[in-house]
C-alpha cells in the first residue's frame, strides 16, 4: 500500500507541480496583488495594503468604458447566438440530405485563428479612402449610406464586434444543440404525431423542455465566454483598444499589465478580481434560475 | 371498429453499402380484424410486425395496398385523423410533464369543434385514469413511477382521446416476469371494458395466446396464419407456426409416408390414410405422446423431469431434428427410469405432417 | 364520399406546407452557410488580387480574372511569416507533447492506482477547471518575467501545459478499460508503467488523439499569453505575427498580401479539421470550449 502510495504520487507529480505553480499559486497571488498598494514592478515593493487598487480601477474611465462594452456585448451576443443556434440546429435536425455538409461548414469558424479571420472581417466592414468596403456596397443596394464600421460611430463598431463574436461562437453552440436534439428519443415525436400535435407545439412542449439542460449549459458557458471577450476585439480594432473605445474588461486587464500603458499588475489584478466576481455572480444567478426551470 | 387490410405491402429502400436491394418488411398482407377484438401480431424480431403496427397508426405509409377502419379507407390519412391510440414499447411518456399533463396532452392538441372545454378535458383525464387505476398518481413525474404504473399511464394517454383503435407495441417487454403476468390481465380487462379494437405486437407466444381473441403469426413480412389462439395451436398451417406456438415447443422429426403409414426411422408410428407417399416433417406436440410398452415409437431415454402435475420425459431419436424430444405425461404414469429406452404411442390429433420442401401442412 | 374528399384536401395542404417548410429550411441553412463561408472566400479572393488592382477597386468585385501569387511571395519574403509558422509549430508540438505525457500519467494514477487522498485530490483537480485563465495570467506573467524567461520557448510553453479538462477526459476513458486486464497484467508481473504503455495507451488511442488535436488547435490559435510574454518578433506565434503584420506589416497597407498571410495561417488548421472532422467535433461536443 505504501509503495503504491508513493508510485501514485510519482505519476501525479508532474501534473500537480504544473497546476500548483501555474494555477493555484497565481490564483492566490492575484488576490494578494489586488490589495497591495503602490506596488512597483521593478523593485517589487509596495507600501501598504488596502482597497485603493479597486477604487482606482472603478474610477478609471477606461475601465468603465470596458465594463460598458463588455456588458453590451454579453447582453446582445448570448441571447442572439443561442437563439440562432437553436433555430439552425432545429433546421439541421429536420433535414436528411446535405446535413453532414452543412454541419461541417458550420463548424469551420471553430478551427480558425480568431486574429487572422478577424482581419477579413475588418476589411469587409472597413471604409477607407479607396473603397467603402463590401458591407457598405451591400448597404448601398438598400439605399443606406456608407458607414465606417471600424473607425466610425460607436454603435457601428459595436455591431461588428457582436457580429464577429456571434460568428465565432456559433459552431460550438450548433454542435452542442444538434447533438442534444439527436439524443431525444424519437418515440416521443412518434407519440406526439399519433396524437396529432402541431409542429410548433411539439417544439415548445417536447423538444425545448427535453434539451433545456443543454440550453442552460450553453447560456452559462456563453455568459462566461462573452465576459472574457478580448481577442475578437483586438482582431477587429487592433491592439490599442482604449483608443478605439472598444476595450473589454479582459483587454483592460492585459493593458494594465503590459503594453504601452502597462506595468501595473496591482491594478490589473484588481480588475481581474472584479471580472471574476461579476462572472461568478452571473453564473450563480444562472444556476439558480436553471434549478427552477430545468426539472428533468 | 372493424379493421381490414388489403394486400398491405411496405418496402424500404436498401440502405446497406453492399446490399442495395429493397427490404420488404410487410408483404401483401390481407386480413380482417372483427370489431372489439384484441388481436396479437406475433412473430420473431424482424418479421414485420412493428412495421404493420406503424402502418396501422399512420407513422409509415404503405408502398401498396389499403387499410380500412370500418368501411372507411384510411390508407392515406395522417395519424392524427385516424383516431388511433398508441402505446410505445418504452411508453414514450414525456419526462418533464406530470402524469396528468401527459394524459391531457393529446386532448390539448384537438382543434376547433373537437376541442373539449378545459373542465371536460380534466374530467376525461380523471375518468381514464380511474379506468387504469392511476388516479392517485396524477401529480407525479414518470420517473417516480414503477414500470407497471408507467405502462398504465401510457395506456391512459392512448385511451383518453377515445380512439377507434388501440395499438400496443410490445407493451410488456419492459416489465419483469411477475408484473408481466399481472399487467397482461390488466390490459385484457381494460380492453374488454372499453370494447376498443386493439392490436398488440409481441414476440412472446405465451403472452399472445393467453389474452388475445385472435393471433396473427408473421414471418419475414408474410402473414402465416390468423385465427383464434386454440385454433392456430391445434391446426397450424405450417411448420413455422407449429414450432412458434406452444411451450414446451413441438418436437420435429424427419419421417416418411409409405402406403398410408407414417414412418419415423424404421418404425411405422401412425396410420395416415390418403396421404401420398413422400418425405415429410413430423411435428408432435409434447402432450401427444402416450407412454406404452408396446408403442410403435422407440426413443433413447435421457432423463425424467418431475414437475408436480406432470412429468416430462426427455429422450432422443436419430430422426429428431432438435436436440431432444420432450414429452409430457400425466404424473400418475409409471416410468422405468433404469431402462435405456422408452416406447411411445401417438395421439393422432397432436401429430402434424408438413411437406418437406414447402413446410406446408398436409392434412390427413 | 364527402369525408374522403376532405381528407384528400387536408393531405394536399399538409404536403404543400411540408414542401414550403423544406424550402424555407434549406434557404435559411444555406444563408448561414453563406455567412460562414463568405469570409473564407473573400480572404482567398483578396489574396490573389494584385496590389494595384485591389486598391483601384472602389467597388469591390466578387471575382478576379487575373489571379496572382505575388501576394504569397510577398507574405513569405517581406515579413517573417515562415518564422511565425515555425515558432507556432514548435510551440504547439512542445506544449502538446508535454501536456499529453503529464495528463496521461495523472489520469492513469486517478483511474487505476489506489492511494490515500485520491478522491480529495481529484475533487481539487476538478475545481481547478473553474479557475479563469484571466486571473492567473497576471502572476504567471510576473513569474515568467522574474525568471527571465520572456522571449523563450520555455516561458511560452510551461504555463500552457496543464489542462485539467483533458486529465478528466482521459481518466474517464481509462476507467472504461476493464479491471480484469489490469489484474491479469499484475498476475503476469507486468509493471504499472509497462501496462500503461502497452495496454492502456493503445486501447485509449482514439481519445488521446482527440485530446492531442484539440490541444494543437488551442495552441495554434492562442494569442493572449504569447502576446504578453514575447515582444521580440523572433518569437512571435502566428496570432501575434498577424497582428504585427497588420500594424507594421508590409511598409504600406498591403491588404492582398495580408490576406495571403491569413490564408497561409488558416489553411493548416482547416486541413487538420477536414481530416479529423469526426474526432474533433466529438471531442468538442464533450465539453471543449473555445477560449
Amino acid at each position: 500500500m505504501n509503495t503504491n502510495n508513493k508510485k501514485a504520487w510519482l505519476y501525479l507529480l508532474p501534473a500537480t507541480l504544473f497546476l500548483a505553480f501555474f494555477l493555484v499559486y497565481p490564483l492566490i497571488d492575484v488576490f494578494i496583488y489586488s490589495v497591495e498598494e503602490g506596488y512597483n514592478f521593478a523593485s517589487q515593493t509596495y507600501f501598504g495594503t488596502g482597497l485603493y487598487n479597486f477604487s482606482y480601477v472603478l474610477h478609471d474611465p477606461f475601465f468603465l468604458q470596458a465594463v460598458k462594452n463588455t456588458f453590451i456585448l454579453v447582453i446582445i451576443t448570448v441571447p442572439v447566438s443561442t437563439g440562432l443556434a437553436l433555430l439552425i440546429s432545429a433546421g439541421l435536425s429536420s433535414i436528411r440530405p446535405l446535413r453532414d455538409l452543412f454541419q461541417t461548414i458550420y463548424f469551420l469558424p471553430y478551427v480558425t485563428n480568431t486574429l487572422a479571420v478577424g482581419l477579413v472581417f475588418m476589411i469587409l466592414f472597413q471604409k477607407t479612402e479607396y473603397t467603402d468596403g463590401l458591407v457598405n456596397l451591400i448597404l448601398g443596394w438598400f439605399g443606406r449610406g456608407p458607414v465606417d464600421f471600424i473607425d466610425g460611430p460607436y454603435w457601428a463598431k459595436m455591431f461588428v464586434l457582436c457580429f464577429y463574436t456571434i460568428w465565432i461562437v456559433m459552431p460550438f453552440k450548433i454542435l452542442v444543440l444538434t447533438s442534444a436534439l439527436s439524443s431525444v428519443n424519437p418515440d416521443y415525436y412518434r407519440a406526439a404525431r399519433v396524437d396529432g400535435t402541431p409542429r410548433l407545439r411539439v417544439f415548445t412542449k417536447i423538444t425545448l423542455p427535453m434539451i433545456s439542460p443543454m440550453i442552460f449549459y450553453l447560456v452559462i458557458t456563453g455568459f462566461i465566454g462573452a465576459f472574457k471577450a478580448y481577442s475578437d476585439a483586438v482582431a477587429l480594432f487592433g491592439t490599442d483598444l482604449n483608443a478605439a473605445g472598444m476595450n473589454t474588461i479582459v483587454g483592460y486587464v492585459y493593458d494594465m499589465l503590459y503594453g504601452d500603458s502597462g506595468g501595473y499588475p496591482s491594478y490589473a489584478s484588481a480588475a481581474a478580481v472584479i471580472l471574476f466576481a461579476i462572472v461568478l455572480t452571473i453564473t450563480c444567478v444562472n444556476l439558480l434560475a436553471s434549478r427552477k426551470k430545468v426539472r428533468i | 371498429m372493424k379493421i381490414v387490410l388489403e394486400n398491405l405491402t411496405k418496402t424500404f429502400p436498401g440502405r446497406g453499402k453492399k446490399d442495395r436491394n429493397d427490404v420488404t418488411a410487410v408483404d401483401h398482407i390481407s386480413c380482417e380484424i372483427p370489431d372489439g377484438e384484441l388481436i396479437a401480431l406475433l412473430g420473431p424480431s424482424g418479421c414485420g410486425k412493428s412495421t404493420t403496427l406503424n402502418l396501422l397508426c399512420g407513422l409509415e405509409k404503405p408502398t401498396a395496398g389499403s387499410i380500412y377502419f370500418g368501411e372507411e379507407n384510411i390508407t392515406e390519412l395522417p395519424p392524427e385523423l385516424r383516431g388511433v391510440g398508441m402505446v410505445f414499447q418504452n411508453y414514450a411518456l414525456y419526462p418533464h410533464m406530470t402524469v396528468k399533463q401527459n394524459i391531457l396532452f393529446p386532448l390539448e392538441n384537438l382543434k376547433g369543434k373537437d376541442r373539449p372545454s378545459k373542465e371536460e378535458m380534466v374530467n376525461r383525464a380523471m375518468e381514464t385514469a380511474r379506468l387504469v387505476q392511476i388516479e392517485e398518481l396524477m401529480d407525479r413525474k414518470p420517473k417516480e413511477l414503477s414500470g407497471g404504473q408507467q405502462q398504465r399511464v401510457a395506456i391512459a394517454r392512448a385511451l383518453v382521446k377515445m380512439p377507434r383503435v388501440l395499438l400496443l407495441d410490445e407493451p410488456l417487454s419492459n416489465l419483469d416476469a411477475r408484473l408481466r403476468l399481472q399487467t397482461r390481465e390488466e390490459i385484457r380487462k381494460i380492453q374488454k371494458k372499453t370494447g376498443i379494437t386493439t392490436v398488440f405486437v409481441t414476440h412472446d407466444q405465451d403472452e399472445a395466446m393467453s389474452i388475445s381473441d385472435r393471433i396473427a403469426v408473421m414471418r419475414s413480412g408474410v402473414l402465416m396464419q390468423i385465427g383464434k389462439p386454440q385454433e392456430v395451436y391445434d391446426n397450424p398451417a405450417s411448420l413455422f407456426v407449429a414450432k412458434f406456438l406452444g411451450t414446451p415447443p413441438i418436437n420435429v422429426f424427419e419421417g416418411n409416408v409409405r402406403g398410408g403409414m407414417l414412418y419415423i426411422g424404421d418404425e411405422a408410428v401412425l396410420s395416415t390414410e390418403g396421404v401420398p407417399d413422400q418425405e415429410v416433417f413430423v411435428g408432435i406436440r409434447p402432450e401427444g405422446f402416450i407412454l406404452k410398452e408396446d408403442g410403435p415409437l422407440t426413443c433413447q431415454l435421457e432423463r425424467v423431469e418431475i414437475m408436480g402435475r406432470d412429468i416430462s420425459i426427455i429422450s432422443s431419436h436419430k430422426a429428431c431434428a432438435g436436440q431432444n424430444i420432450r414429452s409430457i405425461i400425466n404424473a400418475e404414469t409409471k416410468v422405468d427410469t433404469a431402462s435405456p429406452s422408452v416406447r411411445f404411442a401417438l395421439k393422432p390429433g397432436k401429430v402434424f405432417l408438413f411437406r418437406k420442401e414447402t413446410e406446408e401442412r398436409i392434412v390427413f | 364520399m364527402g369525408q374522403q374528399a376532405e381528407y384528400e384536401k387536408q393531405e394536399k395542404t399538409a404536403a404543400r406546407r411540408n414542401k414550403i417548410r423544406k424550402i424555407l429550411t434549406y434557404t435559411a441553412l444555406s444563408l448561414w452557410a453563406l455567412i460562414v463561408l463568405f469570409p473564407f472566400y473573400w480572404m482567398l479572393l483578396t489574396s490573389v488580387k494584385s496590389y494595384g488592382a485591389y486598391n483601384a477597386e472602389h467597388i469591390p468585385s466578387f471575382f478576379t480574372l487575373s489571379p496572382t501569387i505575388q501576394n504569397y511571395i510577398d507574405a513569405f519574403t517581406s515579413v517573417p511569416l515562415v518564422g511565425y509558422l515555425l515558432n507556432t509549430v514548435i510551440f504547439a508540438v512542445l506544449t502538446t507533447v508535454l501536456m499529453v505525457v503529464v495528463s496521461v500519467l495523472a489520469a492513469y494514477a486517478f483511474a487505476r492506482l489506489d492511494f490515500r487522498g485520491k478522491n480529495l485530490l481529484f475533487t481539487a483537480f476538478l475545481s481547478m477547471m473553474m479557475i479563469p485563465a484571466e486571473l492567473v495570467v497576471i502572476t504567471n506573467f510576473v513569474t515568467i518575467t522574474n525568471l527571465d524567461m520572456r522571449n523563450t520557448f520555455a516561458g511560452l510553453v510551461l504555463p500552457s501545459v496543464t489542462s485539467v479538462f483533458y486529465i478528466y477526459l482521459l481518466k474517464e476513458n481509462f476507467e472504461q478499460v476493464p479491471d480484469e486486464l489490469y489484474r491479469a497484467a499484475k498476475v503476469d508481473g507486468t509493471s504499472d508503467l509497462k501496462f500503461l504503455l502497452k495496454v492502456m495507451i493503445p486501447i485509449c488511442r482514439p481519445t488521446i488523439i482527440t485530446v492531442t488535436i484539440l490541444k494543437i488547435i488551442e495552441c495554434w490559435n492562442s494569442y493572449v499569453w504569447p502576446r504578453l510574454i514575447t515582444d521580440d518578433p523572433a518569437y512571435y506565434l502566428v496570432s501575434n505575427g498577424i497582428q504585427e503584420i497588420r500594424e507594421n506589416g508590409f511598409g504600406r497597407e498591403n491588404i492582398p498580401a495580408m490576406m495571403a498571410a491569413v490564408v497561409v495561417i488558416s489553411v493548416p488548421l482547416i486541413i487538420l479539421f477536414l481530416v479529423f472532422r469526426k474526432k474533433i467535433m466529438e471531442g468538442v461536443s464533450r465539453g471543449g470550449m473555445k477560449g
